[in-house]
């Protein structure tokens, strides 16, 4: 293809994409004149453009369009839903052509001549024969005068013509337009095209270099005075540095995934006959592009959904007395290392009754468990497969497909979805996704002498298993399962799965990774967990594709590769746990769901100083360790600190009687900040703090119901847990009276801000 | 673009690399050839068919390793981390081939490369366009997207396995 074609199609398909969105707006507000001239000029461009290139298909439709939107402009026509409909039908076919034009080089033969017919119709309709639009010739005039102007600088005393000279008249009641504009033009200065290719070669690049840092690093930690050890600190930062940067060049406003909703939303009220109303915030929330893309369409469906079967008929709304325009928001908000996205409808809810019954008839749970269920549980169902409760099938949705490919495709990047409804006042659905898929932390084990990485977002929790431990692997004719909390889980040998030979070490005691794949929880046996390392994912090799238990593949700290394992590969693999069935599996769920909800959470127990034992949400932590206390360090200023994970860690007592061991290994939690990998600390260095501890007891789920208000300032309150009584740690408040940064411990805290803090205040 | 003109050698002639596997000597054009490297650290892939010996990491890009033994019929190579590696080119995928042994780039005349005979096993058959005759051996060209679709075909059998 020509190339001038090329660079006509990426700036025509551009401008389009504001387009949709610009008329959707017009059809709001009719008599903004300056958003009419701005739909003008891109028409006119387009159609100016054809005429060069010799596109006369592409150039007539332009043409039409062109027309009746100079009509607007001159207040001869108003912008009725009828005429903006014209138009947008106008920008659909010039979006075919375009398309067409972009893969066969050729604008292909179609008959737009009823559109055409239908757009000149309107301009016969408010009299006058479809003439060329009067300000056409000053528009070329001064679309001329803009292109010549850079080549040609011009004499001084002469005034650069303004690009939108033609919006002037009508700019005179509002200046604020024109400012809007200049603000445009400079913010296009200042940034450049650049193929994503480059982007993705750029970002290979940078993990090669860090890998080769972290190779560079561990030689000279063997030397200490080697006089490379100050160059390499500053290049380590350097490199550190550089990779933030390439990661924030992948990221992209979520508003590129929003763009065509508007319209979407519009065409679905006209067909409908709703009033909708879609409010839209957050759009400049940054993501990577790479998750953009695979949220783009499970969005649209939803937001889709949220107006089709959410907002009840304009007349029924009226009976409930509710306001004629339905409305749908979408919101888009950064919270720790996460995006969360909500979708809220002010319609009907959803109604727990009839999904429970239509559960039951479906055969997917039973009469008795069905009652038993929380509302809450009961709305997962709509995410299963083939689940609809909607009376009607409508063009747009209805027959029960899609949910669940919407909660597959949300899951298959690591997030979840909530929803929360209330039967005639509306639903939530919430959406969590990370921030990026390209570089996830993940946890390095080993099985049969191979090293293998597991994304830690699927695993729940750690298990040691051993024949003298309290966990013991059972087996079950030839499966084997983990007594686990008084529950039975189902076991996979990482071993037998992947066919290894070798033997490890020692057979005696291995590690049960606990997974949650979608609403089920299996434990995946392995024989050792070597560290939690932040991997950069890369796709596995065509001819690997069809194994499915690899989700990628990446390169370790010291160079070697190592397979990352999928735990939704493994379960499609074993194929004998359904995934899809089971109460318990939405029991499972239902913590999830529940604890954000505010209902139940998951704690962790642990004993520390005399007094009774002490609970703090497992979600504030990030990993659990034993530290020798060898390691840890007394600062002049009484602090205590440890060399953790190549840095500097403060430690905290969780009580002020607590009496370290004084010798051995004592307890950590630590708190990181999730955020500091995209967020950026300007050092590279990951805020954390640690918790001392005397034990860890256990993983509990709570309701969290505070009896009794605590004087002690560290303490939230006391409550019942696991049938004992436990003091629930306010761990911000207590790494916060440390003297530790308040902002580091709230960005540290900011994945839960939860309920925790109404007791308190 | 073909492999003669990255050769940088007339349209009659084009560059081979030799190698060798199991004693006899391959030649790989040389525009698909990326890299030559010495013994490496491989890490295996369980569940790849066996026409894959594992993967490598090629200065931050993950190559996959093909062992040119199983694909020929031969036994496996003993210990892939012992042997030489020759890096292609395939569509922008790295692919590694673990060989004996490399050596020198032969510039061949396109008019003494010769058909092979149908006696020839059928396994190399599928993956070479011709001999080469030298003064003192033969040498097969290997059409190395051949040897790609021999590892998925392997691929789809190890599935059934």
């Amino acid at each position: 293809m020509e190339e001038y074609i090329k660079d006509f199609l990426v700036e025509t398909l551009e401008a389009l994409a504001v387009l949709d969105n610009d008329l959707v707006r017009l059809e709001a507000e009719p008599n903004n004149a300056s958003r009419i001239s701005s739909i003008f000029r891109t028409l006119h461009t387009v159609k100016g453009t054809c005429g060069f290139l010799g596109l006369t298909q592409l150039g007539k439709v332009a043409h039409a369009g062109e027309n009746v939107l100079g009509r607007m402009r001159d207040g001869a026509l108003s912008p009725t839903p009828e005429v903006i409909s014209a138009v947008l039908r106008c920008i659909d076919a010039i979006k075919d052509i375009t398309a067409t034009l972009e893969s066969t080089g050729q604008e292909g033969d179609r008959d737009d001549s009823s559109l055409i017919a239908e757009l000149d119709s309107f301009l016969e309709a408010d009299g006058g024969a479809p003439v060329a639009v009067s300000g056409d010739s000053d528009e070329l005039a001064a679309a001329f005068a803009a292109t010549v102007a850079p080549d040609r600088p011009l004499p001084p005393e002469i005034v650069p013509p303004e690009i939108i000279p033609v919006a002037e008249p009508v700019k005179a009641a509002s200046p604020e337009p024109a400012a809007e504009a200049r603000r445009e033009g400079t913010i296009a200065n200042q940034t450049i095209r650049v193929g994503i290719d480059l982007l993705e070669g750029l970002m290979t690049t940078v993990s090669e270099l860090v890998l080769s840092r972290n190779q560079l690093l561990q030689l000279a930690r063997n030397e200490k005075d080697s006089p490379f050890v100050a160059p390499l600190q500053r290049l380590s930062m350097i490199t550190s540095e550089l990779q933030e940067s390439v990661m924030k060049t992948r990221m992209q406003p979520i508003g590129n995934a929003w763009s065509t909703l508007p319209r979407i939303i519009r065409d679905l009220g006209l067909e409908l006959g709703k009033k909708i109303e879609l409010v839209m915030e957050g759009a400049e929330t940054e993501l990577d592009r790479q998750v953009l893309e695979l949220i783009k369409d499970p969005l649209t469906h939803m937001v889709r959904n949220a107006a089709d079967h959410g907002l009840e008929p304009t007349a029924d709304r009226l009976i409930a007395g509710k306001a004629e325009t339905g409305r749908v928001w979408l919101t888009a908000f950064h919270e720790g290392g996460h995006i969360v996205i909500k979708i809220v409808d002010d319609g009907r809810g959803l109604n727990a009754e009839k999904i429970r019954r239509k559960a039951v008839d479906s055969g997917l749970t039973t009469e008795a468990e069905a009652a038993a269920m929380t509302d809450v549980q009961a709305f997962r169902f709509i995410l299963r497969p083939g689940f609809s409760t909607a009376a009607a099938v409508t063009a747009i949705s209805g027959r029960g497909v899609g949910m669940d490919v919407v909660r597959t495709n949300i899951e298959r990047i690591g997030g979840t979805i909530d929803i929360e409804s209330k039967v005639g006042a509306g639903s939530t659905f919430t959406i969590k996704i990370p921030l990026t898929l390209a570089i996830v932390p993940a946890l390095i084990v080993g099985c049969a002498g191979e090293r293998f990485a597991v994304p830690q977002i699927s695993v729940v929790e750690l298990v040691r298993a051993s024949d003298t431990s309290e966990h013991r692997i059972e087996q079950i004719s030839d499966t084997a399962v983990l007594r686990l909390r008084d529950r039975l889980l189902p076991l996979v040998d990482l071993r037998q799965l992947l066919g290894l030979t070798g033997s490890a070490a020692d057979d005696s005691e291995r590690l049960v990774i606990v997974t949650q794949v979608g609403s089920w929880h299996f434990g995946i046996i392995v024989d050792r967990v070597y560290d939690t390392e932040e991997i950069v994912v890369k796709p596995v090799a065509p001819v690997l594709k069809h194994l499915g238990v690899y989700s990628g593949n990446t390169i370790l700290g010291d160079g070697a590769v190592c397979m990352i394992v999928d735990p939704n590969g493994i379960v499609a693999r074993v194929g004998r746990i359904d995934i899809s069935a089971g109460p318990r599996g939405i029991d499972a769920r239902s913590s999830v769901a529940s604890t954000n909800a505010g209902q139940g959470r998951r704690m962790l127990l642990v004993r520390a100083g005399s007094g009774m034992r002490k609970a703090i949400p497992l979600d504030l932590i990030a990993r659990l360790e034993d530290i020798d206390v060898n390691a840890i360090r007394r600062a002049d200023d009484g602090r205590l600190l440890v060399q953790y994970r190549d840095s500097l860690m403060p430690l905290v007592l969780a009580a002020s009687d607590l009496v370290m061991k004084s010798s051995g290994r004592q307890p950590v939690l630590v708190f990181a900040d999730r955020n500091a990998r995209c967020a950026g600390d300007a050092a590279g260095r990951q805020r954390q703090m640690g918790l001392v501890v005397d034990e860890i007891l256990d993983i509990v789920e709570s309701d969290l119901r505070i009896e009794i208000d605590s004087g002690h300032p560290d303490v939230v309150g006391s409550a019942i847990i696991a049938g004992e009584p436990t003091e629930i740690l306010d761990a911000r408040r207590l790494l916060h009276r440390e003297g530790l940064n308040m902002a580091d411990v709230q960005a540290m805290m900011n994945v839960a801000r939860i309920e925790i803090e109404e007791p308190v205040s | 673009m073909s492999e003669t003109n990255m050769s940088g050698l007339s349209a009659m002639t084009r560059g081979l690399v030799t190698i060798r596997v199991a004693n006899q000597p391959l030649g790989i054009p040389v525009g698909f050839v990326r890299d030559v490297l010495g013994p490496q650290g491989i890490s295996s892939i369980p569940l790849a068919p066996s026409a894959i010996a594992g993967s490598l990491n090629l200065r931050g890009r993950i190559v996959t390793v093909l062992d040119l033994r199983t694909m020929m019929g031969l036994s496996r190579t003993e210990s892939p981390e012992k042997a030489m590696n020759v890096v292609i080119d395939l569509d922008g995928e790295l692919y590694s081939l673990l060989v004996d042994q490399v050596g020198d780039v032969l510039s061949v005349d396109e008019s003494t490369v010769e058909a092979l005979p149908h006696t020839v096993a059928p396994e190399w058959r599928a993956v070479s366009s011709g001999i080469v005759k030298l003064k003192d051996e033969l040498v097969l060209i290997l059409v190395p997207d051949t040897l790609l679709a021999m590892a998925s075909v392997a691929a789809n059998t190890g599935l059934d396995s």
